[in-house]
């Protein structure tokens, strides 16, 4: 019979609207129909979702206990390899262009990241040999302007390693183990070293 | 009086580039004798990004990030693609628990694009807003899926050549199984909705026909070409990764109108449910995700130089197949990098569909082909 089909139709959007009220529910309920999904959207800036723990925004820079303890040695690897160039390194140097060293590493002198170009696609992280740099999760940061407000410097990525541990605990226990097993593979004195062939 | 004794003009209209109703920005100059289409220029490039020279200029891995931008609602597949190519191109061998996920993925995006594009074609057709909300509810709780898995909802850069670029976390078979359980009660909504509202089938039977000979010669492909009745589905021609082991049906249409590609498209959800649970349940416990080379890869995409030739790695995406064409001269970046764009190939035919039909039907006619422009324009 022409309608019926429209009727149906009709009946599931009435089922869905009246699904989105407490009171509906219990009356579709009830009424042994399925109760649907309720409310499914959020009102955001008072409720917040909440984000997977592998979610990635863009990246920042880790450092050990101090912010001047940066794991970054400015290898410039990530820089070579992020798909829309959008990291800027230079390697601290004194005036005879040799490079400057804090706790035994060197050290970027600039490290800018242009977020509104960087696409979040994580090869950074994947590149870094120092496990030096991560994904963040902070996506609060809408400006007005796309200039330097956006021209994330070396100051402005800096977080601690705790905060790592915190946002992704086991991401940074994954790699915890993996600086522990280097540590413990560049430490040994020389004797242990010969027995023990580097890994390729 | 007749239409005939009436002196009049032909009209020529531009639909679009920036309307909502041709899905991105894309325009259709279309010449109109009253309210019928006499003929239909489709008008591209406006969402041209490069993206085959762009990958050219970055190495293999670099690739990727791009691939998520191609057809945006399909990332995992668009992965799944590029990694096949330079898996034949590498010669890099993919384990098993890899190949379970990859199919896991891709069955899951074949559910959000063909949702999504059901509830677009509602919108299409003037249903505004209702249906196309239930479809993205849905589609939403499949991306936090993906969000789980690998870090981002659309732009996911997860599948790798040699896997996948990390194990999926806890839980994620857990909460994909109660989705794949879940959305046979959401398709038969759906279908009520849909299937047999007469409405719907008085703006689409018969609209939009794609006879059989011109769909196989225009080199259609996907639920478009199987809508029109021709029994090819990449995952049974090709068998690639563990789709052999699959047990599942390739609907297929009858007449090729618009009703028939939306019928399709929900019957291969129901396919892919079955795909989906099969999976899920074989799926080995342990084993690696991504192979020693594939690692290799990851870490330092710079070491992979495959050996001077070429490849063409194809899947059979949501919208048709899609397929990548590497060229290598031992370095490592692609020396020619081509992407056979679905959506590109199947908007080819749009003029032969829309001629004769009104300007109306040109929308939902569109509607149905399934495009997204990021894949189109490239
Ligand atoms: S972040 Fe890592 S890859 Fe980039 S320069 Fe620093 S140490 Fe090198
Ligand atoms: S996330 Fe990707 S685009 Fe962004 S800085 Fe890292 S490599 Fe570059």
């Amino acid at each position: 019979m022409i309608g019926v089909g429209v009727l149906k139709g009709m009946a599931v959007t009435l089922r869905q609207f009246v699904g989105t009220y407490p009171a509906g529910r219990v009356l579709l309920k009830a009424l042994h129909l399925p109760e649907g999904n309720g409310i499914f959207t959020i009102s955001y800036p008072e409720t917040k979702q909440q984000h997977a723990e592998r979610f990635r925004y863009f990246p920042f820079l880790v450092y050990d206990a101090t912010p001047d303890n940066l794991r970054c040695v400015a290898c410039r690897i990530c820089e070579q390899e992020c798909p829309p160039q959008c990291i800027h390194i230079t390697m601290a140097k004194d005036e005879q262009n040799r490079p400057l060293k804090a706790n035994g590493r060197t050290f970027p002198a600039q490290f800018d990241i242009d977020v509104s170009i960087c696409m979040s696609c994580r090869i950074c992280v994947d590149v870094c040999p120092f496990e030096a740099i991560e994904m963040d999760n902070r996506h609060e940061i809408a400006t007005h302007a796309r200039g330097p407000e956006l021209l994330f410097d070396k100051t402005e990525l800096l977080r601690s390693a705790e905060y790592f541990q915190q946002i992704k605990p086991t991401e940074a226990a994954v790699v915890n183990q993996r600086l522990v097993a280097k540590a413990a593979k560049s430490q040994p004195p020389k004797p242990a070293a010969a027995s023990t062939p580097p890994a390729a | 009086m007749t239409n005939a004794a009436l002196k009049t003009d032909l009209l020529e209209v531009n639909l679009g580039p920036q309307h909502p109703s041709t899905h991105g920005v894309f325009q259709m100059t279309v010449v109109l004798d009253g309210e019928t289409i006499v003929s239909l220029k489709p008008v591209l490039g406006y969402l041209h990004r490069n993206h085959e020279q762009i990958c050219e200029d970055v190495s293999y891995i670099g690739c990727f990030p791009y691939t998520d931008r191609l057809d945006y609602f399909c990332a995992m597949t668009n992965n799944f693609g590029l990694a096949v190519a330079i898996e034949q191109l590498g010669g890099i061998e993919v384990p098993e628990r890899a190949q379970y996920l990859r199919v896991i993925l891709a069955e899951l995006t074949r559910l959000v694009n063909h949702t999504a594009v059901t509830g677009f074609l509602l919108n299409d057709m003037g249903a505004f807003g209702t249906p196309l909300l239930y479809a993205f509810r849905e589609r939403e709780k499949i991306l936090d899926l993906f969000e789980m898995a690998s870090g981002s909802r659309m732009m996911c850069n997860y599948i790798r050549p040699g896997g996948v670029r990390e194990d999926v976390p806890d839980g994620f078979v857990g909460r994909a199984q109660e989705i794949v359980a879940a959305y046979p009660r959401f398709l038969d909504e759906m279908e009520t909705l849909l299937t047999e509202n007469e409405i719907i089938r008085q703006r689409t039977q018969g609209v939009g026909v794609l006879p059989k000979a011109l769909a196989v010669n225009a080199g259609i492909t996907g639920p478009m070409l199987r809508a029109s009745g021709v029994d090819y589905d990449l995952r049974k021609v090709d068998g690639y990764g563990v789709y052999p082991r699959m047990r599942f049906k390739v609907p297929l249409g009858t007449v090729g109108d618009v009703y028939d590609r939306y019928y399709v498209r929900v019957l291969e959800m129901r396919e892919s449910l079955k795909i989906l649970e099969q999976a899920l349940k074989e799926l080995p416990k342990t084993g690696p995700a991504l192979s020693a080379k594939g690692q290799l890869i990851g870490r330092s995409p710079r070491t992979f130089r495959p050996p001077k030739g070429d490849a063409y790695g194809r899947i059979e995406s949501p919208k048709g197949e899609l397929g990548f064409y590497l060229v290598s001269d031992g370095s490592p970046q692609p020396y020619r990098y081509h992407v056979r764009a679905p959506s590109f190939i199947n908007l080819t035919v749009l003029e032969d569909m829309c001629r004769g039909q009104k300007v109306a039907d040109a929308i939902i006619i569109l509607g149905s082909v399934d495009i997204v422009m990021g894949e189109v324009d490239r």
